[in-house]
């Protein structure tokens, strides 16, 4: 009696889940592929994408995705300590307004404008929210979506640092080549690094925090201390967003603390899927494109950002990436009994 | 004397902007950040009632405070019950709300000189030295009212009882047959419409910028901040300190420096008692 073969489907992530979420191992070309395959594709992608638009004006479009996505992943490090920032505008600006002075009133050059406006902004913002980490929720929310609005305003009226002129011919980078991969290294390797560090015991502190931070609390952790720490390197990513940002446009002013650059990386995040630091940058280097292309509306621009943030919240509140991820763990392959 | 009249309608002003959302706060914990589209919007439909479709000032004025009350129901309706529970994302959802309105009432062009909502009654009185107009007056009066009627309407009737039932202990609340959901839709729509009844009250002091929709946000958070997100006497405290604060510095200093004093303030009291000046609900809770 001929025996007949049968097949039955089975998830191709089973067998490699089970060995490589807690021991490492690998055991086939075909697992690591599974692996790697969805980490390296888009890299490599990105890495291409700037030598196929040239300079031009979607070449542009790339670096502002880099940009945003810079603050996008500062948001998403944040949102996962439990402090929700509605004012990554406030990084974006301080950063900006940083390197611009020193590059302005000293005239020093960019190697050192960047690296000072990335570490001092981030001290600068670090020290203007300490006294606010004791709160949490909405209230550290409010004061974060404040703060930015308030130094436009402190800017506006003052007249300091430029005014409402800003401070304009700054030294701008050597080529726009340079520009564009600092950005994008700047991106891959906060990517990475974020999502290695949460997994740390660092970050186990700081996910811990987020879920029940009197348990942290009794566990004799000063999460005062981790929160400030938090913020200071979610805080020195945005900095050093600005701060690219204002050598590329050779120009810092108010608008470095305008409510897009807020909204655009929040949209970024919770259309992308917070929490795990790829669906930001996915989110921005989908949104960053779209509104470009739909630079004709104009000041509907805003409001779109929006509708985008309600339609992700209320239709697919896991964000796009975890849902593909979901997807593709979910890929299924006939296997012989 | 003109610190005084002046300060005291400045503060007036504060506590009308940040009433209504602090109402929707302290009820259902819901952080209304379209609170100054509300504002906004309810200040743009009367003018198109008015000057567009000629219906008289209180009629439209009626009819817009409905209609945006009604649309304060419906956010909570149809998109905040979708996302309750979750602070952050209605925050998110409500900011969102909130830029979609105004930036839509910016693109179609709702700036400018020929938006004047039309005073209460014109002219204006001699105190001393300074002038007062009526509207300010009137402004004044209308502020005292609403914090007068908001707190007998919290402590003796029905639905103000059951509002703060619901702030205090929802799960009691709910067992006690007081519908939540709804209670705290119709907080939504009770913050909106105090938006626009502020929005009126304010507005014929000068002519709409959409840019107010921010503005007034700004300043109903720095009022609530200050004063306890969900205590109407902090909210009338912290607009008496703010109000005469700004008043004070623009008189002797500079103009500009108003908003160094709401900034001053608001890192102050955020550094000795993060809960507010009469906040007590959320003190332990928020200040961990």
């Amino acid at each position: 009696m001929p025996e007949t073969v049968r097949y039955r489907k089975e998830r191709i992530d089973r067998g490699i889940k089970a060995r490589s979420d807690t021991i490492y191992t690998l055991s086939s070309y075909r697992d690591m592929l599974y692996l790697l395959l969805p980490r390296f594709l888009p890299i490599a992608a990105l890495f291409c994408l700037p030598l196929l638009m040239g300079s031009s004006y979607w070449g542009k479009v790339v670096f502002y995705s880099c940009i945003f996505a810079l603050l996008a992943l500062s948001w998403d490090f944040m949102a996962s300590v439990g402090l929700v920032s509605l004012g990554q505008a406030l990084f974006f600006g301080v950063g900006s307004y940083v390197a611009g002075s020193f590059n302005f009133y000293l005239k020093w050059p960019i190697v050192f404008t960047i690296p000072v406006a990335t570490i001092g902004g981030a001290l600068i913002c670090t020290l203007l929210l300490f006294p606010v980490v004791r709160l949490r929720g909405v209230y550290f929310s409010m004061v974060t979506l404040i703060l930015p609005l308030l130094f436009d305003h402190l800017i506006e009226t003052l007249e300091i640092l430029g005014g409402t002129h800003g401070l304009l011919s700054l030294t701008p980078f050597p080529n726009h080549w340079l520009a564009i991969y600092i950005a994008m290294i700047a991106v891959v390797g906060v990517l990475f690094g974020f999502r290695r560090l949460i997994n740390e015991d660092f970050g186990l502190v700081l996910r811990g925090i987020k879920d029940d931070d009197r348990v942290v609390m009794a566990g004799g952790i000063n999460i005062y201390w981790y929160k400030a720490q938090a913020i200071f390197i979610a805080s020195a990513v945005g900095c050093f967003a600005g701060a690219l940002m204002t050598h590329y446009y050779q120009f810092v002013g108010r608008s470095a603390f305008a409510l897009d650059n807020t909204i655009l990386p929040l949209a970024g995040a919770v259309l992308g899927g917070p929490g795990s630091f790829a669906g930001a940058t996915l989110g921005t280097f989908i949104l960053v494109p779209l509104s470009e292309a739909l630079r004709g509306i104009g000041g509907l621009r805003m409001a779109l950002y929006g509708i985008i943030l309600i339609a992700a919240l209320a239709v697919l509140p896991e964000g796009l990436f975890h849902y593909i991820e979901r997807k593709y763990h979910q890929f299924e392959r006939d296997v012989k009994i | 004397m003109e610190i005084l009249i002046y300060g005291i309608t400045n503060s007036v002003t504060l506590a009308l902007m940040a009433i209504g959302f602090s109402l929707t706060f302290g009820i259902s914990g819901l952080a209304n950040f379209a609170h100054g589209a509300f504002f906004l919007l309810g200040g743009i439909l009367t003018w198109i009632f008015i000057h567009q479709l000629g219906i008289p000032y209180f009629l439209s004025a009626l009819i817009s405070i409905t209609l945006v009350g009604l649309l304060g129901f419906g956010l909570y309706w149809g998109l905040m019950l979708r996302l309750r529970g979750l602070a952050i994302n209605e925050v998110i959802a409500t900011l969102a709300a909130a830029i979609v309105i105004i930036e839509v009432l910016r693109y179609l062009g709702f700036s400018g000189f020929t938006y004047v909502l039309p005073e209460f009654v014109k002219g204006s009185v001699q105190i001393g030295e300074s002038w007062l107009d009526y509207q300010r007056i009137f402004l004044v009066a209308i502020g005292v009212a609403l914090i007068i009627f908001l707190y007998i309407f919290t402590h003796r009737t029905k639905i103000g009882l059951s509002f703060r039932a619901i702030a205090q202990n929802e799960r009691t609340a709910i067992s006690l047959g007081i519908d939540s959901d709804w209670t705290a839709a119709l907080s939504l729509s009770f913050g909106s419409a105090l938006a626009v009844v502020a929005g009126l009250a304010i507005l014929p002091l000068g002519s709409i910028d959409t840019q107010m929709g921010y503005d007034i946000l700004i300043s109903a958070l720095a009022v609530g901040i200050l004063g306890g997100l969900e205590s109407i006497p902090g909210i009338v405290i912290a607009s008496i300190i703010l109000g005469f604060g700004q008043i004070i510095v623009a008189t002797f200093f500079k103009a500009q420096w108003q908003t160094v004093v709401t900034l001053a303030a608001i890192v102050i009291i955020l550094a000795v008692k993060p809960s507010g000046i009469l906040g007590k609900y959320k003190e332990l809770e928020e200040r961990v």
